[in-house]
């Protein structure tokens, strides 16, 4: 997975302008803080894809919902 | 007034203004507090914290909202008592328990939206907001009422009667959502960006996050200005573990504590770590939504977050927001992070409340059951001083512990009395 270009192809086949803000990439797991632009339609769509790859995408400022 | 000098990225040190901002623009990395410690050492003593009122506001020179008139519902000053029972059966001789259960709303939540409320009427809000499955929703409508804004308020579709009850009864707009965990979160996101509201965990967090470090002043005050040997402290984001830690460093740092000398806090004010402050941090899970827990067990820099499968609710946050400033509160105190079986839950409920006659919910059971295989695995000592914080009721997590209920039910007579009391 760490070899495979998901942020390129996200751009790539999707309406989305991506911009790496922070990352951290190892050999078996890694994680990126990725902004995104696009319309609301081409995000989900691209997210989706992005999710259907194995890869877990979450909001960068955690879960909301408390308890 | 509040001693600020703005708000600055946790992980690239950059500076912005006192508003209500929760993100980098540059990273996106979170913001917090940048306070202006060198007027604040010149202004707070002890005498004149003591003199302050009995609540969270008697610490406000070390709060980022102004302590002039805050939305105070007399949150705070919670008890510190000493567990002789429990201590006693544990195998413990210097043990405390930090009772947040008897606060306002009924957990330690009321701290923080305190502040994030009080910081929400200086930026001139109108609305206060929030998304909750319990303790936030109850305390946020709460505080709404008392400042006289509205108050809306986002739960699942499914919750609980009793929970909703819980924040109902103050007023606000409730939205029930209709739709999974994420689905709340998502949408939450959303509002939060194209509301004018104050979002008390969103827009509003650094401030909001600052109430919970009064956990740690009190007990260092309740202590004759000292901090224990080991704290247990239960984690959902993680933000009230770091915090507490926080509480004690800059009590320490500011020359506050019982024979400690008062030093410098640095270039990078939340990550300040003062020698003399040596309490161990350990951080309580539940098994079912243990992202932190597994982290640190696991030897992780990050968290993974998970998909949260707990009894304890008000513990499910599964993409904690401070995970990683936890694990590094756990790293550098010496501490532990323990996930707890989801059966010891109410296990933890009842023993805190038959040996101290202390009623907590759910997350306070994970509490008490870390304790007891911290002991159990010799991390605490047996005259080490150790405080457990409990930091929400009973009675809003009862149906965990329904099989406590064991009636024996009599005829109305003497003899069938003694007959079922003497069996």
């Amino acid at each position: 997975m760490v070899t495979e270009p998901v942020i390129y192809n996200l751009g790539k086949d999707f309406e989305i302008e991506t911009n790496i803000r922070r990352a951290d990439v190892r050999e078996d797991t890694g994680w990126v803080i990725l902004e995104l632009k696009g319309t609301e339609e081409e995000i989900e769509k691209g997210l989706n894809w992005v999710a259907s790859k194995g890869v877990r995408v979450d909001s960068i400022s955690g879960d909301l919902i408390q308890g | 007034m509040a001693y600020l000098n703005g708000l600055k990225c946790r992980e690239c040190g950059r500076d912005y203004p006192a508003e209500p901002l929760n993100v980098c623009d540059f990273c996106f990395g979170p913001l917090e507090v940048a306070y202006d410690y060198s007027t604040i050492r010149e202004v707070v003593t002890r005498d004149r914290i003591t003199a302050g009122p009995l609540s969270v506001w008697r610490y406000k020179d070390l709060l980022p909202a102004s302590g002039d008139n805050p939305v105070d519902i007399m949150t705070g000053m919670t008890p510190l008592m000493k567990a002789n029972n429990l201590g006693k059966e544990l195998g413990l001789d210097n043990l405390y328990i930090k009772n947040d259960s008897v606060n306002p709303t009924f957990s330690f939540k009321d701290r923080v939206v305190s502040v994030a409320c009080t910081k929400a009427l200086e930026f001139g809000y109108e609305v206060l907001s929030c998304a909750s499955t319990g303790n936030l929703a109850a305390s946020v409508a709460a505080h709404a009422a008392r400042a006289g804004i509205k108050a809306v308020v986002f739960i699942p579709g499914d919750l609980e009667k009793g929970k909703v009850i819980n924040a109902a009864i103050y007023g606000p707009t409730i939205m029930a959502i209709d739709g999974n965990y994420d689905d709340v979160n998502r949408l939450c996101s959303e509002i939060a960006d194209n509301y004018p509201w104050a979002f008390v965990n969103v827009n509003m967090r650094p401030y909001y996050a600052e109430g919970s470090k009064t956990l740690g002043y009190e007990v260092a005050e309740q202590l004759d200005w000292q901090v224990p040997d080991h704290v247990v402290v239960p984690a959902a984001s993680g933000a009230m573990f770091t915090k507490i830690w926080k509480g004690f460093n800059e009590l320490a740092c500011l020359g506050l504590l019982d024979g400690v000398e008062g030093m410098s806090f640095g270039e990078d004010q939340n990550s300040v770590h003062h020698p003399e402050v040596k309490t161990k941090m350990h951080m309580a899970q539940a098994f079912g939504c243990s992202p932190i827990a597994a982290a640190w067990n696991n030897g992780q820099t990050h968290v993974v977050p998970v998909k949260p499968d707990t009894i304890a609710k008000s513990l499910a946050i599964g993409n904690p927001a401070d995970g990683i400033y936890a694990l590094k509160v756990i790293q550098e105190s010496g501490g532990s992070a323990t996930a707890t079986p989801e059966q010891t839950v109410a296990e933890g409920i009842e023993l805190l409340a038959r040996t101290e006659g202390i009623f907590t919910e759910t997350a306070g059971g994970v509490s008490i059951s870390v304790l007891k295989s911290l002991v159990e695995a010799g991390a605490i000592k047996r005259d080490e001083r150790t405080v457990v914080y409990i930091t929400g009721n009973g009675l809003k997590t009862q149906e965990v512990v329904e099989n406590a209920v064991n009636t024996l039910p009599i005829k109305p007579t003497m003899g069938s009395f003694e007959s079922a009391f003497n069996a």
